[in-house]
């Protein structure tokens, strides 16, 4: 069995702020990890590792200092690392992406067939849950996003059965292999490297991959060219200037305090009180 | 994803030329997410912006409707002309009957080709993103994700799509300049839900699929609807009950639960409590979970960073306890108490039960 995960690295958009006065990103000091969702994707390609044997190849298109990503993920357990590096890349937008990421997953899979490609669910830094899509119909792969759980996984057979979170309920999905799976958070949880697999995945050889190697010939598909999607602005959000009602009362003793909230809250919400009430009731 | 610049946008603002090819693509579409016999909601929230943005370029709204024969596929196609759409475009068949991404794939693809629309919009749910995803690689057109605004650019006509990136700290207004058809997801609540107008006729078209169910590889075993399950309903939630990393520890999570239970509300929580496990991933709300526009938000515990904001600062009411009196909350909400969310939630439940014990005794 060959798995291939996709991962990004990407700043820690939960510390990303904005300078107050420039209105750009204040991206010193903001850590570069591994996308979360990629961790939740690696971690249940490792689980289906431990079950059934194979390998684990995890692939990453970004800058050279990305690698640091696929040190990562090699310390938990992947077997073999590629960064995907170039500079025709910068500026892709989802469509560039997935050009690029499928034409590598194809070259892969020439030297070692693939059985299934994982990815998170989304980016924290882009948050479109494109990518995978994309990969999926550009190699022709069954598209299966949302993934809560890896139900059964016959390798003889070449089928798979997930869950698939839907609005209001679960699909029970059953498909062949290879296709492309993307998980939700929290469908299991991550092992711990431990030191020695640090040291390890220090030492391991990266495959560095630009263009050329991954057999992208249209560079029109790739980096700004192949993208139809453009930025026309870039702004801080303009917050809502309505600062709130304190609530304070002599002593501040939680029962007043909410007493007087409630007060407050029915005299000038009566509609709120009436739909309260009748919850209540 | 698109790269964001930091300092200047990587385009000017540029007058484009429409290639003729693409001057041909009218009109402005919705993908109606109908399945087991009932519609999202958010497919109406689109129409209505559908219809603002039809307007502005003098086109022609079109609902698209795909689903498995019967009563209900035909009703919703109705429902579309009261929310405004001028042409519904239905394609019925029974392997459409839950959604699957190959055949949907085949039958939207098959009606953009045909009809050329310059604007496809759909509901940023999980169907509507894995659909949006293959639709757009497989035309090879922008899609732009989760927009919270969607304009119409006079300068060249084109769809100027606003939209958070990392993680909602900036917004960024996205175009596809060149390609055709504009694609966008929203998700449900961002938009407001438009009038349910009076019966209205509009022109119904129908297509067929032309897929047969034993070339469709993958195949739905079951559907587990939610009420078997512990699930939260919170994008119409009319009261949520919310917590964050102010209640400190895992077992302080509990007053949220008692609070929302005597509310009958539904519990929310911030991005932080969900990755560390407290609770489940479909009760965050915030920018890459769940936008929700309740009557009243309650937000104990937490700081009102930028990423939370945005997925409840539409809501009606928001009250907010912090210990910190300059938690950015305070900037927003519409009551705030600065004080232990462990010692207020507890009286806030007990509140809300004497004042209710009080309702009914006031009959």
């Amino acid at each position: 069995m060959h798995i291939v995960v996709c991962i990004k690295q990407v700043p820690d958009s939960a510390q990303i702020r904005v300078h107050p006065v420039s209105n750009t990103i204040m991206r010193q000091g903001v850590p570069a990890i591994v996308n979360p969702y990629d961790l939740f994707a690696l971690e249940e390609a490792l689980r289906l590792k431990d079950r059934y044997g194979g390998r684990v190849t995890v692939l990453c298109m970004g800058p050279s200092q990305a690698d640091a990503a696929l040190r990562k993920a090699l310390s938990f357990g992947a077997d073999e690392a590629i960064l995907l590096s170039d500079r025709a890349f910068a500026g892709s937008d989802t469509l560039a992406t997935s050009y690029a990421l499928a034409a590598a997953i194809q070259r892969i899979h020439v030297d070692m067939p693939v059985d299934l490609v994982f990815a998170g669910k989304q980016t924290i830094d882009g948050d479109t849950a494109q990518v995978g899509p994309g990969i999926a119909k550009r190699l022709n792969l069954q598209l299966l996003t949302y993934v809560s759980k890896i139900d059964a996984l016959d390798l003889d057979r070449k089928e798979i059965v997930i869950h698939r979170r839907a609005e209001g309920g679960v699909q029970v999905l059953k498909t062949r292999l290879p296709c492309l799976v993307t998980v939700l958070e929290g469908i299991n949880e991550m092992r711990f490297a431990t030191m020695d697999d640090m040291f390890r995945a220090a030492r391991h050889p990266l495959e560095v991959w630009d263009k050329v190697a991954a057999g992208i010939e249209d560079l029109s598909k790739i980096g700004l060219k192949g993208s139809p999607t453009v930025v026309a602005k870039v702004f801080a959000p303009h917050p809502k200037a309505r600062k709130a009602e304190r609530i304070e009362v002599h002593g501040d003793a939680p029962k007043d305090l909410v007493a007087t909230l409630l007060t407050k809250l029915f005299t000038h919400h009566p509609q709120l009180e009436r739909e309260i009430a009748a919850r209540l009731a | 994803m698109t790269e964001v610049p930091t300092k200047r946008p990587a385009t000017g603002r540029r007058k484009v030329e429409l290639d003729p090819r693409l001057a041909a693509y009218k009109g402005v579409w919705v993908f109606i997410e109908h399945e087991r016999g009932t519609t999202h909601p958010v497919s109406w929230e689109l129409l209505g912006e559908a219809r603002k943005l039809a307007d502005q370029l003098g086109a022609e709204v079109g609902a698209v409707v795909l689903g498995e024969p019967g009563n209900a596929i035909r009703e919703a196609c109705h429902e579309t002309f009261r929310y405004g759409a001028d042409i519904c475009y239905l394609i019925e068949d029974p392997v459409l009957a839950s959604y699957r991404n190959e055949p949907y794939t085949v039958g939207l693809t098959h009606l953009v080709d045909k009809f050329k629309p310059e604007i496809l919009l759909l509901g940023a749910t999980t169907l509507g993103r894995d659909l949006g995803g293959s639709i757009a690689t497989t035309l090879a057109t922008g899609l732009t994700a989760d927009c919270t605004e969607l304009t119409i650019d006079p300068e060249n006509r084109s769809l100027a799509a606003t939209r958070p990136t990392f993680g909602g700290s900036l917004l960024c207004t996205i175009q596809t300049l060149n390609y055709r058809p504009q694609m966008a997801t929203v998700r449900p609540r961002v938009m407001h839900m438009p009038e349910r107008g009076s019966p209205r006729s509009g022109r119904l078209i129908e297509e067929t699929l032309g897929v047969i169910e034993e070339s469709i590889i993958t195949k739905v075993l079951e559907y587990i609807p939610d009420e078997q399950q512990d699930q939260a309903q919170l994008a119409y939630a009319d009261i949520i009950v919310s917590g964050g990393r102010g209640l400190k520890r895992p077992e302080n999570f509990q007053l949220i639960w008692d609070l929302a239970k005597v509310l009958g509300a539904e519990v929310g929580a911030t991005r932080p409590l969900i990755q560390a496990g407290w609770v489940s991933a479909d009760r965050q709300v915030g920018q890459t979970g769940k936008t929700v526009r309740p009557k009243l938000y309650i937000a104990a515990g937490i700081s009102g960073a930028i990423q939370h904001r945005v997925g409840m600062e539409s809501s009606d009411v928001i009250i907010a306890i912090n210990e910190d009196p300059n938690a950015q909350i305070f900037d927003f909400a519409t009551y705030g108490i600065v004080g232990n969310a462990m010692q207020i939630l507890p009286a806030l439940t007990d509140a809300f039960r004497i004042y209710g014990a009080t309702a009914r005794r006031a009959g």
